[in-house]
């Protein structure tokens, strides 16, 4: 178990969030998310469809870094002028991205911080196709650092993608799309299937990895949270699930998504949680 | 050649085809992030007394480098990116001054209203937008179904554009096109949004029929949707043009470099546009280096 890093912990609880989700598209973005897609296809939802991260469909996911151009076998085609009509705005896709801000109505942001629209303080990507994503499939995301930084007070500084915040929805719009699944970070994993008292789902944190405490969570995050009344350890992988992440995962680039790399239970557990 | 071919041959120089521009212009810019670029065309305006310009694209280098050399009034995107650098930094710096306008949209959205604008239609409703601050911001409208479900959708107005610079990797003096690649994107609805679309290509023949009759499907858009032609070997560089090439990382790296020290667009610009293309693509190692840059893997 002391051999078993806080990465891989993050990747099983990754896969978890693809599990059972049908014939869908399952987009990681991300080494993290990507490893948790592949981990999950490999395991228990072969069903999963998956693209070579560039416009081929995949049944053999598609290690991480360098390897040859031509390693990947193709199964199908599902290029970016068709994403949209086959992937997107059909439902048939999950995503698991990292956002550069999260709001307690599951509103992300990743277009720009701070400032004005006209004159940001940080420009970042732009929404890319989160808007879309976000009303049309089921999302998940991965935040490396769970923080108030990431975890904002308030809504985030530019709404990207939908949440279930009431005040943001007008009436006769079709929500029934929108389907925030998983929030896996560095301390825990979240759901949205607590109320809030808005009666909107809300975030719940699920589980703490090991050496967590709930109060750190909380300490972690610009806004409440609810929780399960008895919260579990978030699962650490089996000895076939290293594997498979270690044949995913050739290079080693899992191990530079935290500092130091550290292990899944740390060496003191009150170190977390002081 | 017949006679009658004759009002079809649309090979112009890209001079020429920067001279069809005006300031004030709405342009739109094919490919994806830093792939399948028209960059020699862009460069070609980057030597132009251009301006003014409205500038819609899926945004990589050339909005970047646009922006920096003060071309842009407006931009419509949904991102500008150059995939392993993800923050184009010289379009952060032109909106991080507050100097360009502009109208972000959703990836499908912006699709969305190429294809209003192909089909000449003035919107096309989605539900993409609603409930985020996009609406808002671009001052876009909703519309009610008038059937029975009622629902509230969000007008993507069109996106029509005066004219489309697309790179693709084959034509013909007629503008019969042929694309490669494991992906072309939204080249077909920038050139049917389009007004005018000219079109820079890797190889020119005279006509396609008689050279590469197999590959007709490659053709993803049609003859009448191209006004002007012009053959530009490794004019996508330093994006991506597959299969021909990959996109130039060193290339990108200096160019991304220079936006930090010197910082300076006008210092620079010299390096990364060229006093014409035979000098720019001879400054980069020439065909030769960019035909051997490695295909992207993801």
């Amino acid at each position: 178990m002391s051999d078993i890093s806080l990465a891989e912990l993050c990747i099983f609880a990754a896969s978890e969030a693809f599990r059972g989700n049908g014939e869908i598209i399952a987009t990681g973005v991300g080494p993290i998310p990507r490893l948790g897609a592949g981990l999950a296809k490999l395991t228990h939802s072969p069903e999963l469809m998956m693209t070579d991260g560039e416009a081929f469909l995949v049944e053999q996911p598609v290690p991480l870094g360098p390897r040859g151009y031509d390693d990947r076998k193709k199964a199908g085609h599902l290029p970016f002028s068709r994403f949209f009509d086959s992937a997107v705005w059909t439902g048939r896709r999950h995503a698991m991205v990292t956002p550069t801000q999260i709001d307690r109505f599951g509103q992300i942001n990743l277009s720009r911080l701070g400032g004005t629209h006209q004159q940001p303080k940080t420009q970042m990507l732009g929404v890319r196709g989160f808007p879309g994503n976000t009303i049309y499939h089921p999302n998940s995301f991965f935040f490396p650092q769970h923080t108030t930084r990431v975890f904002v007070p308030g809504e985030v500084d530019m709404v990207s993608g939908v949440g279930y915040n009431p005040a943001r929805r007008l009436p006769g719009g079709n929500y029934s799309g929108v389907d925030l699944r998983r929030v896996i970070t560095n301390l825990c994993v979240i759901d949205f299937g607590a109320r809030g008292d808005d009666g909107m789902p809300a975030m719940r944190v699920i589980s703490l990895h090991p050496g967590v405490t709930f109060d750190a969570v909380q300490a972690a995050t610009g806004f409440a949270l609810q929780r399960l009344e008895s919260l579990p350890e978030t699962a650490l992988p089996g000895a076939e699930d290293l594997a498979i992440i270690a044949g995913l995962d050739p290079h080693g680039i899992r191990a530079g998504v935290f500092k130091d790399n550290p292990p899944a239970r740390p060496a003191v557990a009150q170190e977390q949680s002081a | 050649m017949k006679v009658t071919e004759g009002t079809l041959d649309k090979r112009m120089s890209a001079a020429d085809i920067v001279a069809q521009l005006s300031s004030g212009m709405t342009l739109g810019i094919a490919g994806w992030g830093p792939r399948r670029k028209p960059m020699a065309l862009v460069r070609e305006i980057l030597r132009s007394d251009l301006t003014d310009l409205t500038v819609v694209a899926y945004g990589g280098a050339d909005v970047g480098m646009l922006c920096a050399a003060g071309k842009v009034k407006k931009l419509v995107f949904a991102f500008v990116s150059l995939d392993a650098i993800p923050l184009e930094p010289w379009f952060r710096k032109a909106r991080e001054a507050g100097t360009i306008e502009v109208l972000e949209l959703d990836e499908g959205m912006f699709q969305w209203g190429l294809k209003a604008a192909a089909f000449g239609l003035p919107f096309l409703p989605t539900r993409v937008g609603l409930g985020t601050d996009l609406a808002e911001l671009g001052g876009l409208k909703t519309v009610n179904s008038p059937y029975a479900d009622g629902e509230t959708l969000i007008a993507m107005p069109a996106l029509k554009l005066d004219a489309a610079l697309i790179h693709v990797n084959r034509s013909d003096w007629r503008g019969n096109v042929q694309l490669f690649g494991p992906d072309t994107y939204y080249d077909e609805w920038f050139a049917k949004a389009a007004a005018k679309s000219f079109v820079s290509c890797e190889e020119l023949v005279d006509r396609i029929e008689d050279h590469y009759p197999d590959d007709a499907t490659a053709q993803t858009f049609e003859r009448c949707f191209v006004t002007g032609v012009v053959e530009i070997p490794c004019g996508a560089h330093p994006s991506s043009m597959p299969p021909a090439y990959g996109w130039d990382s060193k290339a990108f790296k200096a160019y991304a470099d220079a936006a930090r020290d010197p910082g300076d667009w006008d210092v620079v610009k010299q390096r990364f546009v060229g006093a014409n293309e035979a000098d720019y693509l001879a400054s980069f190692g020439g065909k030769e280096a960019v035909t051997a840059l490695p295909l992207p893997i993801f």
